[in-house]
């Protein structure tokens, strides 16, 4: 099992950002993190895959384990190495490489099992076989995006972190990102799904975690977020009576009332 | 024609030795956006090291020993200096390099001497018959090690994981680290082919004339040659210095005739005047990535 356990990140040393959040990914399931621009998913992305060196934010307080073992600590190539594979937001496939490139550099890790899970990636996304040898720039949005999730899963992880792959694409090939996801989750992978949108995340997600402002303000099965009342409203965009109203001016009165103590 | 040909000879020949030089350059800069001023120290320590050792071993022994121990002196130099460096201004990084070339060449001089070593080449001023021309035989040296040390660099980058991992972590540094490669030691892999290279050019340097403790500017032809090329382009680097040697040999040999008004010995800043003429027509280099910027 992934756990975060209260962990508390400061950018530059100042920025708060991350504010004691506690969540777990159990083996084998599929778990969805939502939120608006600016809550910190992106930042608990980085402190699971050991990113935020870089970034320069660093862990104040709390811990990443895998398995119970502390990995807040290691660099992202031990981390890759054990298992836990990032697909960052906005795919960033490297652009001149091609894409059997692309997706041998995700096997930088795995150098024997390369063959196997190259196999494994083109039965998945058929799409990425007919374009191996093109340049991965020219790709539409949505080959990109399989393209990073293939080159993801050329590590062979246990787990998955998917950073809003539905971003930018059309609804059709959402829907298309959302089954494949459930599909590489059957095959053993266990993932960790960091939406947007909601309604998708929460589709294939058997467990949902809200953030707001670098807490997390949720934490309940996925029926049930989609059945919530707030959830409705403020995520999936619909009224308390079915109507659309101007939720701008009710979220944040409503936010502060229910949530934030 | 003669003189046309050995003057073109003489340029592919001091052009190859530039284009290992430019290509370290050019591989530094890929993995760390910085351009390493220590080459010229690292190329005399590595043709120091082959005029020491090149009469117990021999020259070729010498040769491959020089590159592998200026290659962990590349490796050292990454660890110690630039490394704690990382997220620094780039020109603050070069200017360390300048210092570390610096103290490298200090050392070294001490074991020139004040006079030009011999750096032990079987080949000396000799020369053999080429369909009626007499090339000398270190021209011909000269460019087959080009030849090797690029080619095996090419296959290296193209076709094995580390190669293809140093050229993605040159791309998109963060995006290699979750594919599980270590940049830093990308970049420490980096610096030590850089000083492989320029030890292997600085053997060749030597090549018929010897070194001494001003052999180190010629390193710095191979600024030019980057320039050239295109500083993030590895072929750019190996066209940009055949060019440089090419036309400083053009210019050493017949300025003096057609353009005496130039002065005396203008071949040796013939280089930056390409450089300029380069420039002003294509100012990323010949080979070198337009820089795009996406609003």
């Amino acid at each position: 099992m992934l756990a975060v356990n209260n962990l508390e990140v400061v950018y530059d040393d100042v920025v708060l950002v991350l504010r004691g959040v506690s969540l777990q990914v159990p083996e084998g399931q599929v778990v969805g993190l939502l939120g608006a621009n600016g809550a910190g998913k992106t930042t608990l992305l980085r402190a699971v895959s050991g990113l935020l060196d870089i970034h320069h934010g660093a862990v104040t307080r709390g811990q990443v384990t895998l398995d119970g073992d502390r990995i807040d600590h290691l660099d992202p190539q031990q981390i890759v190495a054990r298992g836990i594979s990032q697909v960052l937001e906005g795919r960033r496939v490297f652009g001149e490489f091609s894409v059997e490139e692309n997706l041998r550099v995700g096997a930088h890790t795995r150098p024997k099992d390369r063959a196997a899970n190259l196999e494994r990636v083109y039965d998945l996304f058929p799409r990425l076989l007919e374009r191996r040898a093109q340049a991965a720039g020219y790709l539409s949005g949505g080959e990109q995006q399989m393209l990073a999730m293939g080159r993801a899963l050329m590590s062979n992880p246990r787990y998955l972190l998917l950073d809003e792959p539905s971003l930018g694409l059309a609804p059709q090939l959402v829907a298309t990102i959302r089954d494949l996801i459930t599909l590489i989750n059957s095959q053993g992978t266990t993932v960790l799904l960091v939406e947007q949108n909601a309604s998708m995340a929460l589709s294939v997600a058997g467990h949902g975690y809200v953030m707001e402002t670098g807490k997390v303000v949720m934490d309940k099965p996925a029926a049930e977020l989609l059945d919530d009342d707030d959830i409705k409203e403020f995520y999936l965009g619909l009224g308390a009576e079915g109507s659309e109203r101007s939720f701008r001016n009710v979220k944040h009165y409503r936010r502060r009332k229910r949530w934030l103590s | 024609m003669r003189d046309v040909l050995l003057t073109a000879i003489r340029g592919i020949g001091f052009g190859s030795i530039y284009a290992m030089l430019a290509v370290g350059f050019v591989v530094i800069y890929k993995s760390s956006r910085v351009i390493s001023f220590a080459q010229p120290a690292l190329m005399l320590a590595g043709a120091v090291l082959v005029s020491y050792l090149a009469g117990p071993i021999g020259f070729y022994g010498a040769v491959l020993v020089a590159a592998l121990a200026i290659a962990a002196l590349g490796l050292g130099v990454e660890r110690a200096t630039i490394r704690p460096m990382i997220g620094r201004p780039v020109f603050v990084i070069a200017i360390i390099t300048l210092g570390l070339d610096i103290a490298i060449r200090v050392v070294v001089n001490a074991f020139i001497g004040s006079d030009v070593r011999n750096v032990g080449d079987p080949w000396g001023l000799s020369a053999v018959d080429v369909f009626g021309l007499p090339v000398q035989e270190r021209y011909i040296a000269m460019v087959l090690v080009l030849v090797v040390t690029v080619g095996a660099l090419f296959a290296f980058f193209q076709y094995s994981r580390y190669g293809l991992a140093m050229r993605a972590a040159s791309l998109d540094q963060e995006t290699a680290m979750v594919q599980g490669v270590s940049v830093g030691a990308m970049m420490a892999l980096s610096w030590a082919i850089a000083g492989g290279l320029a030890a292997v050019a600085g053997a060749f340097v030597g090549a018929g004339g010897g070194i001494e403790q001003n052999t180190w500017i010629i390193a710095l032809k191979a600024l030019p040659a980057i320039i050239i090329g295109g500083l993030d382009s590895v072929g750019g680097a190996v066209i940009g210095g055949l060019l440089v040697g090419l036309v400083e040999s053009f210019f050493a040999t017949y300025q003096g005739e057609y353009l005496p008004w130039l002065g005396q010995n203008f071949s040796l800043v013939s280089p930056y005047v390409l450089l300029l003429v380069v420039l002003l027509v294509r100012p990323y280099g010949i080979f070198g990535t337009r820089e795009v910027e996406r609003v």
